[in-house]
C-alpha cells in the first residue's frame, strides 16, 4: 500500500469517525446511510460479482431482525409471554442486559442467516437468472407472510424492545458506531475477498458458469460460500436496525420486500455492479436523492422512487462506476491498448479470409 | 395447531364442504390462468418476465370500479371498459419502458418491471386509497337470483361468480380464436418462433410487440374487472397476482394452453383448500409457498435431465 | 486398460435417433480419435460422456466408475475435461486471468481457494500461454483474440486445470492452416510430457490419421469402424461414408 492510498483511507476513516459528531442532529441519518451502504456492498457480492441477481436478500434483513430481538429478550425473560403482553406489563433491561442481548443478538443473527443461506441456497442456486430472481423473492414474501401469522414473535404486530436506559444520544451514537465498524470490517473483508482465487472464481461463476462447471470449479459450493458470507453480514445489520427501530412489525420494517429490498439492488445498479467502490457510491447517491427530494413530493415520494428504480435500469445501468471507466479508463488502469485494436483489426481480416 | 386439526376433520365429515372448495377454487383459478396466459404470451413472444401483471389486474379492477361509483357504470359493463383503458396503459407502459429493455439481459427486464409494479401501486393508493374494495353484481333485473344454493344450503353459489366464470370463458376463447386466425395473431406466433427470421419475412416486430404488451395489459385489466365483482382488490394485492401467474407458467411452461389452464384451477383450488386449513391469514403466504414448490418440482425434473432451470 | 468405457449407448432426441448402441473404449495415455461425417453423432456421444444430457440406455464409465447418472461439475471434478466446438472463455478477463481461473480447483480445499493466487501460479499460466504461442498477447482482452487464438487459450486453459483425460471437439477447425502443423505437435506434447489421455472429434483427416493410435468412425449414430490410422484408412466402409454412398 502507497502513502496515496494510506492518506486516502485515513481521511476517510477520519470522516467516518467525525461524521455524527459534527452533524449531531444527523446521526439517525447517517446510521441510516450505512446501512444502505452494507446491504448494497452484500447485495453486489452474489449480484455483482457472483452474477446471481437476488431479489430476496431482505429476507436476511428481516430474519436478522427477529433473531437479534428473540436472542435479547430470550436471555432474559420468556419469548412468548413478552411478546404476548405486546408491551403491557413490566418488562425493562438493565445497562448490562441491554448491552450483551445487543451483542449476543445481532452476531446470532448474522450466524442464523448465513446457515439458512446454506440451506435456502443448497434449492434456489439451482435455478439460474430469473428463476433465481423470483425464486429468492418469493423466498421472502413468503417469510414475511408467516411471521405475521406467528404468535410467538408477535405475529402482524411485531416486536417491541425495551429501550436502553442511559441518556437517549448516546444510544444514537452507540447505534450509529455499530453500523460503522460493521460497515468498514465487510469493507476490508470484501476488499481482501476479491483478490483472492475465491473471489476469481466468483467472477467466472458470473462470466460463464457453463464453462467455470466444465472447468471442474465447485461452483455450488462458492454460490453457498459467498451468499452465507453476504447473508451474515444482512443478519448483522438486521439484528442492529432492530434495536434502531425499538419497535418493528413484519411486513413494513422488517420484511420490506418492496422497499430496502429493491433499494439495495437500484444502490448497487447506480453506482456500479461488480465493483468495489460502486455500490457505496450508489448508496451515497441514493440516500442523499431520497432526503433532498423526500420533502418535496408530499406522498408522491414512493412514486418517485418507483420511477427512479425504472430510469436506472432502462437508462443508467452501468452506473457511476461504469461511466467513470467508460470516459477515465486511465483511473482504473486500464489502458486502452493499441495492440488490442491492431489484434481486432487482424481477426476482423482472417475472419473475412475464412 | 388443533384448529388446523378440526378443519381437516371437517373435511372429512362433510364432504360436501369439499366441493365448495373445489368450484371455488376453479372458479378464481380461471382468473389466474388468465393473467397466466398473458403473462405467457408476453414472454414467449418478447422474453420479457413481466412483474407488473398483477397490477394490471389490480388496476383493471379500480377502472371498473372508479367508473361504478363515479358515473353509476354497470359492473358488466366495466369488463369491456377496462379492457380498453388497460390496453392503452399497457400500450403506453411499452412505449416508454418496455421498449427499451427487450434486447437487454433477462434481469433487466425484471428489475424494470418490478419498478413499474412499485410505481403503480403507489399510484392507486394514491388515487384510491388503501382500503379493500369489491362490486355488488345484482343480477336480479335480468330474472336470476343473486345467489343458488345447493346440498341443503351447504353450498352457495353467487351468481357474480358463475357469470365471472363465464365472462373469462368468453374471453379466453376470443383471444385464442384471435390467434389462430387472425393475421396478427399469426405474425405474434412467427415472431415469438423467431424474431429475426419474421423481421427478414417483412413482419414488424416492434408492431407486434406492442401490440402483445397492450393485449396481455387488457387481457389483465377485464380479469381485474371481473374480480372486483366476486373477490376484494387492494393497491397492493398486485404482487401476488403476479406471483401466482409465474406460478402457473412456470409450472405449465411456455406455449402450453392446456396446461396453463389446468394449472390455472389447479392453484385456485390449491389455495382455497391451504386458506380452509390454515386460516385466511395465510392466502398470501399459500400462493407465494406454490411457487417455490413448483420451482422445486421443475428443478428437480431438469436434475434427471442433467440440466438446470434457466 | 481403459479409462473410459462406453458401452451399448443409445440416446435420440424425439424421434432422430444420434446414437445407437456405440460402443468405445478410450485407453489410458493414448491418443483416441472419434471421426465421422457432419451429423453422425460424435458431438452428441460427447456430451453423454461429460454429462450434458441423458443418454437413453447404456453405460459409460470412467476408471471403472458408472458416470452416465452423474451431473456435469461432478464429472469435470473427477478431471474429464473438455473443450467446446464454439469456444468459450471469459471474454472480459486478459489471457493470464483466464489461465489463473482455470488452476485446478477440484484439487484445492475451500480455504487454499481463499488465498491469493502465488507467483509460481503466474509463472505456470504464462508458461502454459508460451507453449500454446499466445505469451505476447498474454495482457490482452481475451474476448478480443481472433477465433484460432481463442482456441488455443482454450486449450492452454485446459492444460492448465491438469485433467487426466481431456475430450477436444475439433481442436483444428477455424486455425489457420499454418498453424495446424504447430498444433498437432502440441497437442502430442500435452500427451507425452504431461500424460494427458487425449479424446479427439477431428473433421481433418490427416490431423487425425498423424496423432491417433485408436479410430473410430461413427455414421448414421453407428459406430462404423474402429482401428488403427492405417485400418481405418483402408475400409471400403468408411470411405463410402464420407463419399456419402448409400
Amino acid at each position: 500500500m502507497n502513502i496515496q492510498k494510506i492518506g486516502f483511507y485515513g481521511i476517510l476513516l477520519a470522516i467516518t469517525i467525525a461524521a455524527p459528531f459534527l452533524f449531531p442532529n444527523y446521526t439517525t441519518q447517517l446510521a441510516t446511510l450505512w446501512l444502505f451502504i452494507i446491504v448494497s456492498m452484500t447485495w453486489d457480492m452474489t449480484g455483482g460479482q457472483m452474477g446471481y441477481n437476488s431479489l430476496g436478500n431482505i429476507f436476511f434483513y428481516g430474519t436478522g431482525m427477529y433473531v437479534a430481538a428473540v436472542i435479547a429478550i430470550g436471555l432474559v425473560y420468556d419469548v412468548g409471554e413478552y411478546t404476548g403482553a405486546s408491551g403491557g406489563g413490566r418488562y425493562d433491561f438493565t445497562n448490562e442486559q441491554y448491552i450483551i442481548g445487543f451483542v449476543l443478538g445481532s452476531l446470532g443473527a448474522g450466524l442464523f442467516c448465513a446457515f439458512s443461506a446454506f440451506i435456502l441456497g443448497y434449492v434456489l442456486f439451482g435455478l439460474r437468472g430469473p428463476y433465481f430472481a423470483i425464486g429468492t423473492l418469493g423466498t421472502a414474501i413468503a417469510a414475511g407472510e408467516l411471521v405475521s401469522n406467528w404468535d410467538w414473535v408477535g405475529g402482524g404486530q411485531g416486536i417491541t424492545l425495551p429501550v436502553y436506559g442511559g441518556d437517549f444520544d448516546q444510544t444514537k451514537l452507540f447505534i450509529y458506531f455499530a453500523f460503522a465498524i460493521t460497515g468498514v470490517v465487510l469493507f476490508i473483508f470484501l476488499n481482501w475477498l476479491y483478490k483472492t482465487r475465491f473471489g476469481a472464481a466468483m467472477n467466472a461463476i458470473r462470466d460463464d458458469e457453463e464453462k467455470a462447471e466444465a472447468m471442474g470449479i465447485h461452483t455450488m459450493r462458492y454460490k453457498l460460500v459467498a451468499w452465507a458470507m453476504s447473508a451474515f453480514f444482512i443478519g448483522v445489520v438486521g439484528g442492529i436496525s432492530a434495536f434502531q427501530l425499538i419497535s418493528f412489525e413484519p411486513l413494513e420494517s422488517a420484511y420490506q420486500t418492496i422497499n430496502l429490498g429493491i433499494f439495495m439492488v437500484v444502490c448497487v445498479l447506480l453506482g456500479g455492479k461488480g465493483t468495489l467502490w460502486g455500490p457505496i457510491i450508489g448508496a451515497i447517491a441514493f440516500q442523499v436523492f431520497k432526503e433532498v427530494t423526500w420533502n418535496y413530493f408530499l406522498g408522491w415520494q414512493w412514486v418517485a422512487l418507483g420511477a427512479l428504480i425504472v430510469v436506472t435500469v432502462v437508462y443508467f445501468q452501468d452506473g457511476l462506476m461504469g461511466w467513470l471507466k467508460h470516459t477515465k479508463p486511465e483511473w482504473f488502469g486500464l489502458t486502452v491498448d493499441e495492440k488490442e485494436s491492431e489484434t481486432r483489426a487482424t481477426s476482423k481480416a482472417e475472419a473475412a479470409a475464412r | 395447531m388443533d384448529q388446523i386439526i378440526g378443519n381437516i376433520d371437517l373435511l372429512i365429515q362433510f364432504p360436501i364442504v369439499n366441493l365448495k372448495i373445489i368450484l371455488d377454487g376453479v372458479m378464481i383459478g380461471a382468473l389466474f390462468a388468465l393473467a397466466a396466459y398473458g403473462l405467457a404470451l408476453v414472454w414467449g413472444v418478447m422474453n420479457v418476465k413481466n412483474l407488473a401483471q398483477g397490477d394490471f389486474v389490480i388496476g383493471g379492477g379500480y377502472v371498473s370500479w372508479w367508473l361504478a361509483n363515479n358515473v353509476g357504470l354497470h359492473p358488466l359493463l366495466g369488463v369491456p371498459i377496462a379492457f380498453v383503458v388497460m390496453w392503452g396503459i399497457g400500450w403506453v407502459t411499452y412505449k416508454l419502458v418496455i421498449s427499451r429493455v427487450i434486447e437487454r439481459d433477462l434481469f433487466t427486464s425484471l428489475l424494470a418491471t418490478f419498478g413499474l409494479a412499485i410505481m403503480y401501486a403507489q399510484l392507486m393508493n394514491l388515487m384510491f386509497g388503501s382500503d379493500t374494495q369489491s362490486l355488488v353484481l345484482d343480477v336480479t333485473a335480468l330474472g336470476l337470483e343473486n345467489n343458488y344454493y345447493f346440498a341443503d344450503g351447504l353450498i352457495d353459489l353467487p351468481a357474480a361468480k358463475i357469470i365471472g366464470v363465464a365472462l373469462a370463458a368468453i374471453l379466453a376463447t376470443c383471444v385464442i380464436l384471435f390467434m389462430k386466425r387472425s393475421r396478427m395473431g399469426q405474425a405474434i406466433r412467427a415472431t415469438a418462433q423467431d424474431a429475426r427470421a419474421a423481421r427478414v419475412m417483412g413482419i414488424d416486430t416492434e408492431k407486434v410487440y406492442a401490440f402483445t404488451f397492450s393485449l396481455n395489459s387488457a387481457i389483465c385489466g377485464a380479469a381485474g374487472a371481473i374480480i372486483v365483482m366476486v373477490w376484494v382488490i387492494q393497491p397492493f394485492y398486485g404482487i401476488t397476482y403476479s406471483v401466482r401467474a409465474f406460478v402457473i407458467v412456470t409450472a405449465a411452461g411456455l406455449g402450453n394452453l392446456p396446461g396453463v389452464i389446468a394449472a390455472g384451477l389447479g392453484i385456485g383450488a390449491a389455495e382455497q383448500y391451504g386458506s380452509h386449513v390454515f386460516g385466511i391469514g395465510y392466502q398470501q403466504a399459500i400462493a407465494v409457498m406454490l411457487l417455490l414448490a413448483v420451482l422445486v418440482y421443475r428443478l428437480l425434473q431438469q436434475k434427471r435431465n442433467r440440466q438446470v432451470l434457466q | 486398460m481403459s479409462i473410459i468405457d462406453v458401452s451399448h449407448v443409445s440416446k435420440s432426441y424425439g424421434g432422430v435417433k444420434a446414437n445407437t448402441d456405440v460402443s468405445i473404449k478410450v485407453e489410458k495415455g493414448g491418443i483416441t480419435g472419434l471421426i465421422g461425417p457432419n451429423g453422425s453423432g460424435k458431438t452428441t456421444l460427447f456430451n453423454s460422456i461429460v454429462g450434458y444430457h441423458p443418454i437413453d440406455s447404456g453405460s459409460i464409465k470412467y476408471e471403472g466408475k458408472e458416470i452416465s447418472k452423474m451431473q456435469v461439475p461432478e464429472i469435470a471434478r473427477l478431471g474429464l475435461l473438455r473443450t467446446f466446438q464454439q469456444t468459450r472463455i471469459y471474454g472480459e478477463m486478459n489471457c493470464v486471468e483466464n489461465m489463473l481461473i482455470s488452476l485446478p480447483h477440484r484439487k484445492m480445499s475451500l480455504l487454499e481457494t481463499l488465498k491469493k493466487n502465488t507467483a509460481e501460479d503466474r509463472e505456470r499460466a504464462e508458461h502454459l500461454l508460451e507453449f500454446v504461442g499466445l505469451f505476447e498477447k498474454r495482457h490482452l482482452r481475451s474476448g478480443s483474440l481472433s477465433f484460432g487464438q481463442q482456441k488455443l487459450l482454450e486449450f492452454a486453459m485446459a492444460l492448465m486445470n491438469e485433467p487426466t483425460v481431456l475430450l477436444l471437439d475439433e481442436p483444428t477447425a477455424g486455425i489457420n492452416p499454418t498453424l495446424i502443423n504447430g498444433l498437432i505437435d502440441r497437442l502430442k506434447r500435452a500427451n507425452s510430457e504431461f500424460g494427458i489421455t487425449l479424446f479427439i472429434i477431428e473433421h481433418n483427416m490427416r490431423v487425425i490419421m498423424n496423432m491417433a493410435d485408436q479410430i473410430y468412425c461413427l455414421a448414421h449414430g453407428e459406430l462404423l469402424a474402429s482401428g488403427n490410422a492405417a485400418d481405418i484408412q483402408n475400409d471400403q466402409r468408411v470411405i463410402d461414408a464420407y463419399l456419402g454412398a448409400h
